[in-house]
């Protein structure tokens, strides 16, 4: 493709990692912006579902009969918390603080669980109550939309504390910085998913 | 990886894409901030019933998230036309218009569908199946 780039005229590869120059850019960041944009048509897709099976109760609890506004209100602080904190990581990590942003991180990582903790045990109460994603469309609906982005808060905590362990071990270097800023982008894209999910799903669904 | 092998000259070890990155208390500051109000007002508005009409209510709180959003994407993802030379916001806006069309094509396509459905004989004989 781009054999007229590569080679010097007499033919030898140019190795531009190791010219010190010309070293083209890094496109980690780029490429994670792109599987957040496909991951936000996953949510969407989701989301649509929801739009369209939300109302379908087969003669069962609606919304109003379930959702608890003081528990969501929680899990929202709880996650628009752990967001700022995560923002403080990255101010620590640019002044190349290392214990500051494995505290930061800490922090952010039991604000998630504390979110987690709570969605399992409204989905606890809520099968409990007999009002599984069995019992109707909507909830069928209502699970697969919040259970994803509960999976995804999930996997952004092992993440997290897969990092605690790199940082620890290998300090700020370029590779971990760029892991940094990566979990900081799914960890902020999931505060915005979960916008749409308490306005969409838990406020219009109990007017 | 062994990319940064070359890095013998001494400058600092530069990361491309963190020139984009620059974060500071005040952006996080501004984003939380902003972010806490237009999350309360949203819950106070359906927990009180400030609106008597549900329709108003639900599409302020929409037009409250979608606000919110741009917030986050702002402050928190700090997204603007620059970064990546402008790929990112590229790819952002192609899916805002692919969700927005799958979004509002699956609600007018189901809504339409559900309007010439047959109609059901008695809504309490549904009760319990």
């Amino acid at each position: 493709m781009s054999a007229t780039i590569a080679t010097h005229v007499n033919g030898a590869p140019v190795w531009y990692d190791h010219a010190g120059e010309h070293h083209p850019p890094n496109s980690t960041m780029l490429g994670f912006w792109l599987y957040l944009m496909s991951d936000c048509l996953i949510f969407a897709v989701l989301f649509a579902v929801y739009a369209v099976l939300g109302r379908n109760y087969a003669a069962g609890p609606s919304g109003a009969d379930l959702f608890d506004l003081p528990l969501v209100a929680a899990n929202t602080a709880l996650l628009l918390f752990s967001s700022i904190t995560y923002g403080f990581a990255m101010i620590a990590m640019q002044a190349r603080k290392k214990s500051q942003v494995l505290a930061w991180l800490a922090v952010t990582g039991l604000l998630g669980l504390g979110f987690l903790g709570i969605e399992l045990y409204e989905f606890h109460h809520l099968i409990h109550e007999g009002a599984g994603p069995g019992r109707s469309a909507f909830l069928s609906s209502f699970f697969t939309l919040v259970g994803t982005h509960g999976l995804h808060v999930t996997f952004g905590c092992i993440w997290l504390v897969t990092l605690m362990f790199q940082v620890g071990k290998g300090g700020l270097t370029p590779p971990n910085r760029r892991r940094l800023m990566c979990l900081s982008m799914f960890w902020h894209f999931l505060d915005v998913v979960w916008i749409g999910v308490f306005t969409f799903v838990y406020l219009m669904g109990v007017m | 990886m062994g990319a940064h092998a070359h890095d013998s000259h001494g400058h600092d070890d530069h990361l491309d894409g963190e020139q984009d990155f620059h974060v500071s208390y005040k952006g996080y500051a501004t984003g939380f901030i902003l972010s806490v109000i237009l999350t309360a007002i949203p819950f106070w508005l359906v927990m009180d019933k400030v609106l008597a009409n549900p329709k108003t209510t639900g599409l302020v709180i929409l037009g409250f998230a979608a606000v919110q959003m741009v917030v986050h994407m702002i402050y928190f993802l700090h997204m603007n036309a620059k970064v990546e030379g402008g790929w990112s916001m590229l790819a952002l806006l192609f899916t805002v218009a692919l969700v927005v069309i799958m979004l509002a094509g699956s609600v007018w396509v189901m809504y339409h569908m559900n309007a010439n459905m047959m109609p059901t004989p008695d809504p309490a004989a549904m009760r319990g199946m």
